[in-house]
């Protein structure tokens, strides 16, 4: 049976990849990076402004999301009392957003960040959602990490005069890197993928210019596949596929990346 | 030397300054008489006198509780200088434990509790002013089961000097003469960039004693130090303990009665018992020099326990 699910899912992943470079390769070429979104000249038109957007987008995202996270897990890891109300409460509250669709973020992104924070339909603004909606998945990967550093470890550090910090920062997180940074790159990787929350957070689906700052407008890869997917000439159905094509390399650079690491630095003990 | 036999307090601030000062000047000296021990003491140390003349460490109606469970019930003990005590009896006893709290790696599991007062150099080490992490420091551990750090063995042993604060220059003496003092060096030497997991079971606790004593502490608890050695890896670590005697005072627990006789001065015989309501608790039966525990017990469970009839 598995054999059976695994294959389909191959198959339909292959056949889909295929497609993709068939209908994109005319235009997988230097214009699609070189050249700003236009709607009018499909022939010379590229998807530079998506490319900068999502480069700034992602990593407004790694900056917010990773100290936040890789901190909440250490706290609840090595800190917390799991006996009280607080840490049981925060644990719950992880997982169940972990599996909140991520069209809520944007609306939440919208109310809060967008509106009530005044920050605007800006890359921050984006970057700020997009951390929230990948938190919970880093907060829950470098938990695991952290758990599968042995207790011994802790203990041998401990009883040679090391603070709680200094066992921490020295032995655990090193040894928790790899897991903690398997699991970053993929949560950030889907958060690459995202266009739905985005959707509502005014990542305007035009735009002629890279970012210039944290309250730039922008556009991202996804929502611009989205717009020319929607356009009726052809041509800009070819660039949309394109463009699937870089976002795809991107995605499985990131994933071979989490993979060598899981794989490079897989401890026995 | 200095023989300065007044105990600091333990706190952050004599910490520095013991560091300065060598730590030594803190430790009482031995007395003159004792002082020499001579070279064939590896084969066969001095025998101890009936009662303990000078004291490191002390038990005084010590009980150990995890949550509402006593583990450990009203225990009396003394450690003395540069002696090798042993803590023996069967399986649950607590032994375990108590060494735990001598160095207060109790603090670490939660629900642990220590009733009673717990000395160092006179200073109850559960007082409000002592910095625990400044007593492991003085107070080593090594653990049953080696737990070298996924590091280097150069830097195995580097780490605690360095959380320590050591001046660099001086760390890289300190790593030889670590390794040398657990007898590992000359195996060691030429790969200490090597992986410390890379090493056999024996030198990994090597490793582990020779980490433990690069921070120079006072005491060295041991746990079962040998229960997942070998026969020759494990006489190599008690020649080991035998030598480190003449320079740290070593607390150990081991289930081998030949390895207590063997390498210990003072024997401390533990047994569970159950009180009126039938839980069971550790209690410290008998505690004496250990030619005495082994030849002429003066309770009849050491008598059973030793001599292979119970437990
Ligand atoms: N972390 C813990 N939490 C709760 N109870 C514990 C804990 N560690 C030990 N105990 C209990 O305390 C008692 C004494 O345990 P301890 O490990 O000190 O015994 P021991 O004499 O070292 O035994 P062994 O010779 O098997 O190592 C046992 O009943 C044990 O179940
Ligand atoms: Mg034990």
């Amino acid at each position: 049976m598995l054999t059976i699910g695994i294959s389909i899912a191959f198959i339909v992943l292959a056949v889909l990849i295929i497609f993709v470079i068939t209908e994109g390769w005319p235009r997988f070429n230097p214009i699609l990076w070189q050249n700003m979104p236009s709607i009018r000249f499909p022939e010379t038109a590229g998807a530079q402004s998506a490319i900068t957007g999502t480069i700034w987008v992602i990593c407004t995202t790694a900056v917010i999301s990773l100290p936040l996270g890789i901190g909440a897990a250490i706290y609840l890891e090595e800190y917390g009392n799991p006996a009280s109300r607080f840490y049981r409460l925060v644990e719950i509250n992880i997982q169940n957003l972990a599996a909140v669709p991520s069209i809520v973020y944007g609306i939440l992104g919208l109310a809060i960040i967008a509106r009530a924070l005044a920050l605007g339909q800006t890359v921050l603004t984006a970057g700020i959602t997009l951390a929230l909606l990948i938190l919970p998945v880093i907060i829950i990967s470098t938990r695991e990490a952290l758990r599968a550093v042995p207790q011994s470890i802790r203990a041998g550090s401990m009883a040679l005069g090391a603070t709680k910090w200094q066992t921490i920062w020295k032995q655990v997180l090193p040894v928790a890197i790899p897991g903690t940074a398997t699991g970053s790159i993929l949560a950030l990787s889907r958060a690459i993928g995202e266009a739905a929350p985005l959707l509502l957070l005014g990542a305007v689906t035009f735009i002629t210019f890279n970012p210039t700052g944290l309250n730039s407008a922008y556009t991202v890869m996804p929502i611009q596949i989205y717009n020319w997917i929607s356009q009726s000439r052809d041509e800009f159905h070819i660039l949309a596929a394109a463009l699937c094509m870089v976002l795809l390399i991107l995605l499985f650079i990131m994933n071979g990346l989490a993979v060598f690491l899981r794989n490079r630095y897989q401890r026995r003990w | 030397m200095s023989a300065s036999v007044t105990p600091e307090p333990i706190n952050r601030f004599s910490y520095t300054a013991a560091l300065k000062d060598g730590m030594k000047s803190m430790t009482p000296t031995q007395p003159a008489a004792m002082a020499p021990l001579v070279a064939s003491s590896i084969f066969s140390r001095d025998a101890v006198s009936e009662a303990v003349t000078t004291q490191v460490m002390a038990l005084e109606d010590v009980s150990v509780f995890y949550g509402d469970y006593e583990a450990v019930r009203n225990v009396d003990l003394e450690f003395g200088h540069r002696e090798i005590t042993a803590l023996i009896g069967p399986s649950g006893c607590g032994k375990s434990t108590l060494l735990r709290s001598l160095n207060r790696m109790n603090d670490l599991i939660p629900g642990a509790r220590v009733a009673g007062k717990v000395t160092y150099h006179g200073v109850d080490i559960y007082g409000s002013d002592v910095d625990a992490i400044e007593l492991r420091r003085r107070v080593g551990m090594v653990f049953q089961k080696p737990n070298p750090f996924p590091k280097s063995i150069y830097d195995n042993i580097a780490y605690g000097p360095r959380v320590l604060r050591m001046p660099k220059s001086q760390i890289p003496d300190i790593v030889e003469r670590s390794l040398r003092q657990a007898a590992l060096w000359d195996e060691v030497k030429d790969k200490l960039k090597e992986s410390g997991l890379a090493l056999s079971g024996g030198q990994q606790q090597r490793l582990c004693i020779a980490r433990c004593i690069a921070v120079q502490p006072d005491v060295i608890l041991m746990d079962e130090p040998c229960a997942s050695l070998d026969p020759i890896a494990t006489s190599k670590i008690e020649d080991l303990m035998k030598q480190l005697a003449d320079e740290f005072t070593i607390i150990i627990v081991t289930h081998n009665m030949q390895q207590a006789a063997r390498v210990s001065d003072r024997t401390a015989f533990f047994t569970a018992e159950l009180d009126e309501q039938g839980v069971r608790h550790g209690r410290l039966v008998e505690y004496a020099v250990t030619n005495k525990i082994f030849t002429a017990p003066a309770d009849e469970r050491t008598e059973a326990y030793v001599s292979g009839r119970f437990g």
